[in-house]
């Protein structure tokens, strides 16, 4: 056995640490759910079992449209999601236009969900920017028109939200595997075989590529079924979801709630795996279309529409996101702004004054709990990946355990988590809400390291030992600044994610350590759109500004380094 | 070569055997004087970089290998890669892209030699003696390829090794600066009293280095 330096003796232990630190959340988040669903709790004087909590569940009115609204919106918003990133990879990989999209991924995936959403929503709605460049001209709108949107009853507005944030999130990690692949050359031999460009796509890369980002499609039905912030915004209202409805359980003053909520948490639970097995479904009935067109022969030659209509959609997502931001930019500067007119007829930083008092604490609050959560899932994930690289493959309990708190669904841990931190002694404090932002942090952080560290050529490292470095000045020296942009890249995606989290900072932090992004829900009731353009705009400008300095530092450090610059 | 025992000098292999799943790669006993080059041919895939590899104490774990290398008749088996001091060279320069030139073989000086105005001029004259006078502040990127290879041959002399492994280091250069590379690596580790082991497919890297030759398959 060779001797260990120090930091390479901590470093063995890391990934257990890991492992501890996403697996006892999550589990005892479960067991603190489902102990009070059976009506047990102790604490509350309830020390028997029963159903009652779910017979409580069942009789709240609308249950039933609540449960389906869950699954329709869930279902429809990760099979188009699915779609459009599937397609538009297909349509646009190997285009002019690619780089330049792909470059716009990772800010557009920074915007935290309620960001995206106000933005969505103050472009769609009756009196947003879309109705207001067409009127009164085509439409012949003077007023508003009286449509329900958002917060329509079939949740359309509430599955576009979540389409305009899954897509970037799933073409992120398609790109990441088609790397992987050998991709221009197996579209070529297709498209010399006489198949259409998408055809091809279909039938040679897509099942690789699919089993690679399987794993992060569940994660998205798991997600888009149980969103609550989105569901708040854009969703219908009366009934609304059931992640919703679970909220406001659990928000409720009578203690008593807490039951009913525990139990509806532990109906989605099962929600959420009816929903995997109804995919698995799907994915067959796909499997088995594309194995009778493989065999077929048919070539689909003539897809050219097709392939333009789906570049079309994807630039259409981005100006989408990137416009409502925008937009909620204007409106926190708008004075006065009459219906059918394009741009305000004045504007004022009345909104701005009026907001920022309020806004500073949970602003310092956000940056702190950012800061905080991504550099500890950076440093954890550097010393996972650096005493692996050398050791034993990665351990199945490890990716297990970074998967566990993206499939399970947030509620379900997060009810009995909120139990558990009073009862550990934890509390409410800024600790609490520290160890639930890793929770949620690390396996964004892990998956952004893990596939920079997979691109870095191990022969450097080799190099800088044979020269008679030890493995922490390599480390130190040689791979960490070959990998500072990814490295600084992986701690931006933390802190954003970290920024725009709302379940767990609401529901863990007691609503006493509010964050932007808990006040900017809480204006989705009825707050005005200036205000609301304040706080949504600081909301996604937050996590944008971590992509920047990830971007910016290491150019100007490595200014006369050709060899350092961005791929 | 008659000589055996701890006083002997150069790199010996002691029945060094390496092992893919129980599949032989290669089986091996040889010794290589200072100065002289032990030559290992063979196709692509045949296993002749963990040769390298275990010599230089960066095998990888999925590999079985056995036997014994002595550098100066001293075992290096327990060693970690950075106490061997094999110096490295393989078919790609492998620059610190984020160092410049002086900052590459900086970084490769021995860290006892302290004083940093003999650390610089060690690297100055280094880069002299390569025909790169006035590239200390270079961006490494910005090197002509041949530049490079020298560089990267400078970069592992500056570090005192007491062995060369040469992993195809030339196949990626042109046929004329091939010549050339050859010529300055194989006359440096002579003039040095290096023993090298040089990995290879081309037959003129072997016809070059003269010494004994080892083909596997």
């Amino acid at each position: 056995m060779l001797k260990q330096e120090p930091l390479f003796r901590v470093a063995r232990f890391a990934p257990f640490v890991v492992i501890l630190l996403l697996s006892v959340p999550v589990l005892a988040g479960l067991l603190g759910t489902l102990l009070p669903a059976f009506s047990y709790l102790p604490a509350l004087g309830r020390d028997t079992f029963s159903f009652d909590a779910f017979r409580a569940v069942f009789v709240e009115p609308n249950i039933w449209r609540s449960m389906l609204l869950s699954l329709w919106t869930g279902f429809a918003a990760t099979a188009i999601s699915v779609l459009i990133a599937a397609g538009v990879l297909a349509a646009g990989f190997g285009t002019k236009g690619w780089a330049r999209l792909t470059r716009l991924l990772s800010p557009i995936l920074s915007v935290p969900h309620a960001a995206a959403a106000y933005g969505l929503m103050v472009l769609v709605m009756p009196s947003g920017f879309v109705a207001r460049l067409i009127s009164p001209e085509l439409t012949g709108w003077q007023t508003p028109p009286d449509i329900l949107i958002p917060n329509d009853p079939w949740g359309l507005a509430l599955i576009a939200g979540l389409v305009a944030k899954e897509v970037p999130f799933l073409l992120l990690l398609l790109i990441a595997a088609i790397g992987q692949t050998d991709a221009s050359r197996n579209l070529h031999i297709a498209s010399a075989l006489g198949y259409g460009r998408l055809a091809g796509f279909f039938h040679v890369l897509w099942p690789q590529l699919y089993r690679q980002v399987r794993f992060a499609v569940f994660a998205v039905l798991a997600f888009s079924a149980t969103a609550v912030d989105v569901a708040i915004i854009l969703g219908p209202s009366a009934p609304s979801t059931l992640s919703v409805q679970l909220v406001r359980w659990m928000n409720d003053p009578d203690l008593a709630m807490r039951f009913t909520a525990s139990a509806g948490a532990v109906v989605q639970l099962l929600l959420v795996l009816l929903l995997f097995v109804l995919w698995m479904g799907l994915e067959r009935v796909l499997e088995f279309v594309r194995k009778s067109l493989e065999i077929s022969g048919m070539r689909f030659a003539m897809d050219g529409a097709l392939t333009a209509s789906l570049r079309f959609a994807g630039w259409l997502l981005t100006l989408a996101t990137l416009g409502g931001l925008a937009l909620l930019a204007l409106w926190s500067i708008a004075g006065l702004w009459p219906f059918p007119d394009a741009m305000p007829e004045s504007y004022t930083l009345k909104a701005w004054m009026r907001a920022l008092p309020a806004v500073m604490a949970p602003m310092a609050t956000t940056f702190v709990l950012g800061v905080t959560s991504a550099s500890m899932a950076t440093v954890m994930g550097i010393l996972c990946l650096a005493s692996r690289s050398r050791s034993k493959p990665a351990s199945r309990l490890f990716n297990a355990s970074l998967a566990l708190p993206l499939i399970v669904p947030q509620t379900a841990f997060l009810f009995g988590l909120q139990i558990a931190a009073i009862k550990s002694g934890i509390g409410y404090g800024m600790t609490a809400l520290v160890l639930v932002h890793l929770v949620f942090v690390m396996p964004y952080v892990f998956l952004s390291l893990g596939q920079a560290w997979q691109a870095l050529d191990p022969r450097y490292a080799l190099v800088a030992q044979a020269l008679g470095k030890s493995r922490t000045q390599t480390l130190l020296r040689v791979e960490l600044p070959l990998l500072l942009r990814p490295v600084l890249t992986a701690f931006a995606v933390g802190f954003a994610v970290s920024a725009g989290l709302y379940l767990p900072t609401l529901l863990v932090g007691a609503g006493r350590l509010p964050t932007i992004t808990t006040e900017a829900v809480a204006l989705a009731s009825g707050a005005n759109r200036r205000t609301i353009g304040v706080y949504a705009f600081l909301q996604a400008v937050i996590p944008f500004a971590g992509f920047v300095l990830a971007f910016a530092l290491p150019a100007w450090l490595f200014r006369n380094r050709a060899g350092m610059r961005a791929a | 070569m008659a000589e055996l025992g701890n006083q002997q000098t150069g790199l010996t292999l002691r029945s060094v055997s390496i092992r893919l799943r129980g599949r032989l790669l290669l089986d091996l006993d040889a010794h290589v004087t200072p100065g002289s080059v032990l030559t290992v041919m063979g196709p692509s895939g045949s296993g002749k970089s963990t040769l390298l590899a275990f010599i230089g104490g960066f095998l990888d774990t999925a590999f079985e290998a056995a036997g014994t290398v002595l550098i100066d008749g001293q075992d290096i088996g327990g060693k970690t890669p950075q106490e061997r001091h094999a110096g490295i060279l393989f078919q790609d320069p492998l620059l610190f892209p984020h160092m410049s030139v002086g900052q590459n073989l900086l970084f490769a000086i021995p860290s006892e030699i302290r004083m940093k105005s003999e650390r610089n001029s060690i690297a100055k004259s280094m880069l002299a003696d390569m025909d790169l006078d006035g590239c200390f502040d270079h961006d490494p990127a910005r090197l002509s390829g041949g530049q490079k290879a020298r560089v990267a041959l400078a970069r592992t002399l500056v570090s005192k090794p007491r062995a060369l492994l040469l992993d195809e280091p030339f196949s990626k250069l042109d046929s004329a600066l091939r010549q050339q590379m050859r010529l300055l690596v194989l006359g440096l580790a002579k003039a040095r009293a290096l023993p090298v082991v040089l990995v290879t497919h081309d037959p003129a890297d072997a016809e070059a280095a003269g010494g004994q030759l080892v083909t596997i398959d």
